[in-house]
C-alpha cells in the first residue's frame, strides 16, 4: 500500500544508491583514528572500546537535515545509554565550528573534526563524497571488540532516524557481544 | 553490500482506549501525527489538519501522539504533559488546540491560564504537572515514534505507513483520499 501512496519516488532514494555499497560492511574491523573533538582531547574508536560505539557521519554542521538528525539523537540518548553505547558525530567541519554548533543546538555528545587531512576517516570507512567534499550521511555501530556490526548509508537529504541504531544495539545485545 | 533497510510502519497500533482520537472508529483512513507543541512546523501543520478534517468529515480518524524534542524546544515536554493532564479531565483536544494556537507562549503560567480557560480542575492540573504524573505516557508516545521511524516533527502516518511526502494541504489530502478509497475497497 505504501507505494501507491508515495507520489514522489525521489523521496526514498535509499534503494539501489550505488554509493551505499562502499561503506564498510558488518564483520570488518573498524579502522582506528584519533580526531580533534568538542571534548578536550582527541577521540577515536579506542575511547569507546568495551562499549558499543555509534559513529554518525553527517555532511555538515548547520545544514537543516543534519540538525534534525543530531537533535533527535541527543533526545534519544537515554535509550542508547541503556545499551551502554557511546555516540560520536563526525563531519569535515573544524573543531571551532563544531563547538559553536554543539552549543547552539544543545548537543552533549562529542563531535569529531575530520578536517585535516580532510575526510580521511570518512574515506577509511568508505563514506566520503569526493564530488561534494563531505561525508555521506552514514551510520555505523561498532561492537565492544572494535568490529563493525551494522552500517547504513542514507540519501544525504533523508534523516535516517534512530530506529536502525536501536535495532543494531538490540541485535548486539542478543548476540551477547555487549557486556 | 547493501546496508540494512527497514520499513517505516507504526509499531504501536492506534487504540481507542489509549489514544487521543477524533473521528469515527470505523473511518476508512486513520491519520496519526507525532507532534511537538513548540515546533513551528507542527504549528504550520495544525490548521492544515483542521482543514482536512473539515473536508473529509466522517471519512477520517485523526490521532495525535506526543513527540517533544526538548533538546530544541525547552517548553515542549511540559506542554505535552499539560495536554495529557487535560486528557485526564476529558479535555485533551481543547488543550491541544489552545497550545497550537498559542505556540509562542508555553511557560508554566501560560499553561495554567489555558487550563483555566478550558475550565479544568486547576488544583488537580497543578498537582499532576508538578508531579510529572503524565511523563511516562509522553515518553511512551515518544519511544513508539522513534521505533516507528519518526525522524522529526511533525511526522504523519496514513493507515499505519509513514507519509514521506510533503504535508501541505493538497499533498496530504490526495494521499488520504487515496488511502480512504483503498480502505473502502475492503483492503
Amino acid at each position: 500500500m505504501s507505494d501507491e501512496l508515495r507520489t514522489d519516488p525521489g523521496s526514498r532514494r535509499d534503494e539501489g544508491d550505488p554509493r551505499a555499497g562502499t561503506a564498510l560492511p558488518p564483520g570488518t574491523a573498524a579502522p582506528d583514528f584519533a580526531l580533534p573533538s568538542t571534548l578536550d582531547g582527541p577521540l577515536g574508536p579506542g575511547d569507546g572500546r568495551g562499549r558499543p560505539l555509534i559513529l554518525v557521519f553527517y555532511p555538515a554542521d548547520w545544514s537543516p537535515v543534519c540538525t534534525d538528525q543530531l537533535t533527535l539523537y541527543q533526545e534519544v540518548m537515554p535509550e542508547f545509554e541503556k545499551h551502554d553505547a557511546a555516540l560520536f558525530g563526525i563531519s569535515v567541519d573544524g573543531r571551532w565550528c563544531h563547538l559553536a554548533f554543539a552549543k547552539d543546538r544543545n548537543l552533549r555528545f562529542p563531535l569529531l573534526a575530520d578536517f585535516e587531512p580532510k575526510g580521511e576517516v570518512a574515506r577509511a570507512y568508505g563514506v566520503y563524497r569526493a564530488e561534494d567534499g563531505t561525508s555521506e550521511r552514514a551510520l555505523f555501530v561498532i561492537d565492544p571488540a572494535g568490529v563493525v556490526s551494522w552500517s547504513y548509508v542514507s540519501p544525504t537529504e533523508v534523516n535516517p532516524g534512530a530506529d536502525g541504531i536501536l535495532r543494531a544495539l538490540e541485535d548486539l545485545a542478543a548476540k551477547g557481544v555487549a557486556r | 553490500m547493501r546496508a540494512t533497510r527497514w520499513e517505516a510502519r507504526l509499531v504501536l497500533p492506534v487504540s481507542e482506549e489509549r489514544d487521543h482520537v477524533q473521528g469515527p472508529g470505523d473511518a476508512p483512513v486513520t491519520l496519526v501525527e507525532y507532534g511537538d507543541y513548540e515546533c513551528p512546523y507542527c504549528g504550520e501543520a495544525y490548521p492544515i489538519v483542521k482543514q482536512i478534517q473539515e473536508r473529509m468529515e466522517e471519512q477520517l480518524r485523526f490521532v495525535f501522539r506526543n513527540f517533544p524534542i526538548s533538546t530544541a524546544h525547552p517548553h515542549a515536554e511540559y506542554a505535552a504533559e499539560a495536554a495529557e493532564a487535560a486528557a485526564a479531565q476529558d479535555r485533551f483536544w481543547e488543550m491541544h488546540d489552545h497550545l497550537y494556537e498559542h505556540q509562542q507562549r508555553l511557560r508554566v503560567d501560560d499553561l495554567r491560564s489555558y487550563a483555566q480557560a478550558i475550565e479544568l480542575d486547576l488544583d488537580l492540573f497543578d498537582k499532576e504537572l508538578a508531579e510529572h504524573v503524565h511523563a511516562d505516557r509522553v515518553h511512551e508516545d515518544f519511544l513508539s515514534g522513534v521505533r516507528s521511524g519518526v525522524n522529526g516533527t511533525p511526522t504523519f502516518f496514513i493507515n499505519g505507513m509513514r507519509h514521506d511526502d510533503p504535508y501541505d494541504l493538497e499533498t496530504l489530502l490526495v494521499a488520504l483520499e487515496a488511502a480512504a478509497e483503498l480502505g473502502k475497497g475492503g483492503g
